[in-house]
């Protein structure tokens, strides 16, 4: 194999010329036409589309997404929680960021958990990229991700106490860490 | 080595009456790990089990920072996340925050940001290039690229005043324009470029051992690829024609020609064509961005974010009183929020920023590629060598500051 092999071929390709026969807001809004009780609401703001997904839907809809042809969201780009604050209820969101590699287009699927009960079941079967991102969000928000395979701390140490991006949790402290 | 190895075969863990298998910590203090990444390996013989990474040792709360500081302020925070691309990091953020205000950048500026984007490109690729061939042997081209990469960082220092962390990218524009000459600087960087790749190919691509050494070496194919979340050239090593430049351009990237190159072997040697034909085409993006370069104002005209000229703050009193409110109170950005992917050096780089609506952000998330990138080592790496580890990890080109955070 030499350098510049496939060359050749025309790579011109641009958002325009992939088909955007079905705009995401249009997929999020059919979507919860035909399953009211999968998506609760669409929001469009800023050209990017959010849809409220109910939290125990959320496999279903992502697996929907991801096999129906004109979504083809292929590509979870990014999963990561939000803490509105300890006197906001629901309190947690967590984000699943929607990209197809065919389409090009993106889509974002948000699902609201109580403080009382931050349980949201796991996408790792739909996509195996949300193993590290739910890891993630568990060890800095504390949102349990129910059938996860390894739902471990991935950036804080294991005895760690607390989840460090929860509002309440402080800035700053004062007592060293000291590994047992 | 074997020469006939090709596809990693399958293992399967089974008893081990004999309790064969051994398990080490590799890592973090190797210095084929790019930083402080642990690996635990379970390792039957010298053929790898199975792969664990461990990461978090450089875990220092960035996210979190974030919500306590103004968003003029973030920017130099990001710098530190990929210290190699920290300009590719700087965009990400800054656009992220321009498009909760919805800001109009203007032309120039947009054209100095793909300059320097792809200059920094470059040079983040040069990097990977010198230490990957470094962690598999090949000691000399280290030097070559780093006299390469010298070039580029006092490009950028004599435009930001930094190397590492310039911080040139601001909310609104730029930090300030370009200094005199340095159109001709960079022109003399352009023209020496294309004899230094054909250096590193002549040291490097023919060499017999380099290509034993990553062919068929951490194959993934493009469905897998996809599935794991790869970007980037990792990704366009298994045949995936994506690049987010193209995809969802931005900063005016439509108006530019490139080519995505992409490779079919999804191994360590297609990742390695992959990123040695980007430099070129990066090469070929910043001459069409010099060309472009017209005189014109480099700060979105919105005083309230935009920090004044220090001219007009000797002269005129509202724009002293910007600069005060600015500095002292920041600026409110209108409540919502945004999720901007950008193609960094290593693939997506998404700036997730939610706005309530006051001076400093309510949550600011990064999508590191290089984070997604590693979450896939251990399925490319079971059943290969322990040798052949590091070459997994030099050729999926990861910085463990964006990892961690």
């Amino acid at each position: 194999m030499t350098v510049g092999d496939n060359e050749k071929i025309s790579q011109n390709q641009t958002a325009s010329q992939a088909a955007q026969d079905v705009t995401p807001s249009q997929l999020a809004a059919a979507l919860q036409r035909e399953h009211p009780e999968w998506i609760s609401e669409v929001v469009n703001a800023l050209n990017e589309t959010t849809a409220f997904v109910n939290r125990d839907h959320i496999v279903a809809v992502c697996a929907h997404l991801k096999s129906a042809p004109e979504a083809s969201f292929n590509f979870l780009a990014d999963l990561c929680g939000v803490d509105r604050g300890p006197e906001e209820e629901p309190r947690f969101e967590v984000n699943y960021h929607l990209f197809s590699t065919t389409k090009y287009h993106r889509l974002r699927l948000k699902v609201l958990l109580y403080d009382e009960d931050p349980h949201v079941p796991t996408v790792t079967g739909v996509w195996r990229t949300a193993n590290w991102h739910e890891r993630e969000t568990f060890d800095l928000f504390g949102v349990i991700f129910d059938g996860h395979p390894d739902l471990r701390r991935i950036l804080l140490p294991d005895d760690w106490q607390g989840h460090a991006l929860r509002k309440d949790f402080p800035l700053r402290g004062y007592e060293p860490y000291s590994l047992k | 080595m074997s020469s006939t190895v090709t596809l990693p075969p399958s293992v399967e863990i089974v008893d081990q009456p004999l309790d064969t298998q051994m398990t080490i910590s590799m890592g973090p203090q190797h210095p084929s790990t790019h930083g402080v990444l642990r690996l635990e390996l379970v390792l039957d013989g010298e053929m790898v089990v199975k792969v664990k990474p461990d990461i978090g040792y450089l875990h220092t709360g960035m996210e979190k920072l974030f919500e306590y500081k103004k968003y003029q302020q973030g920017i130099v925070i990001t710098d530190r996340m990929d210290y190699l691309n920290p300009l590719g990091n700087n965009l990400a953020y800054v656009m992220a925050v321009e498009k909760l205000l919805q800001l109009e950048i203007p032309e120039r500026a947009q054209t100095i940001r793909v300059l320097f984007c792809e200059l920094q490109r470059i040079a983040s690729h040069l990097v990977w290039l010198g230490t990957h061939a470094l962690d598999i042997g090949a000691m000399t081209v280290f030097f070559y690229c780093f006299r390469e990469r010298e070039k580029i960082l006092n490009l950028i220092e004599a435009a930001s005043g930094g190397r590492l962390t310039p911080s040139y990218f601001r909310i609104g524009g730029l930090m300030m324009d370009l200094p005199p000459g340095f159109e001709r600087r960079v022109q003399q960087f352009q023209e020496a470029f294309p004899a230094a790749i054909e250096e590193f190919h002549k040291l490097l691509t023919g060499n017999k051992i380099f290509q034993k050494r990553t062919q068929d070496v951490g194959y993934i194919s493009a469905e897998d690829a996809i599935d794991w979340g790869l970007s980037g050239p990792c990704l366009r090593g298994s045949g995936v024609r994506l690049d987010i430049r193209r995809a969802n351009p931005y900063s005016s990237y439509e108006q530019y020609e490139f080519e995505i190159p992409t490779e079919n072997g999804g191994d360590v040697w297609a990742r390695y064509l992959v990123r040695m034909r980007e430099m070129k085409e990066s090469h070929r993006i910043v001459g069409q961005a010099l060309a472009r370069l017209k005189p014109g104002p480099v700060k979105a005209d919105a005083p309230k974010v935009v920090l004044p000229d220090r001219e007009a703050m000797k002269r005129h009193m509202d724009a002293l009183i910007h600069h005060f409110l600015i500095v002292a109170e920041g600026f409110d950005v209108p409540a919502g929020e945004v999720y901007m992917p950008i193609e960094a050096s290593k693939g997506e780089l998404g700036v997730y920023v939610k706005s309530d609506g006051g001076p400093k952000p309510a949550r600011v998330h990064f999508r590191g590629p290089s984070f997604v990138n590693l979450s896939a080592m251990p399925h490319m790496s079971e059943g290969a060598m322990v040798a052949d580890i590091v070459a997994i990890i030099g050729s999926l080109d990861i910085v463990l500051g964006e990892i961690d955070r």
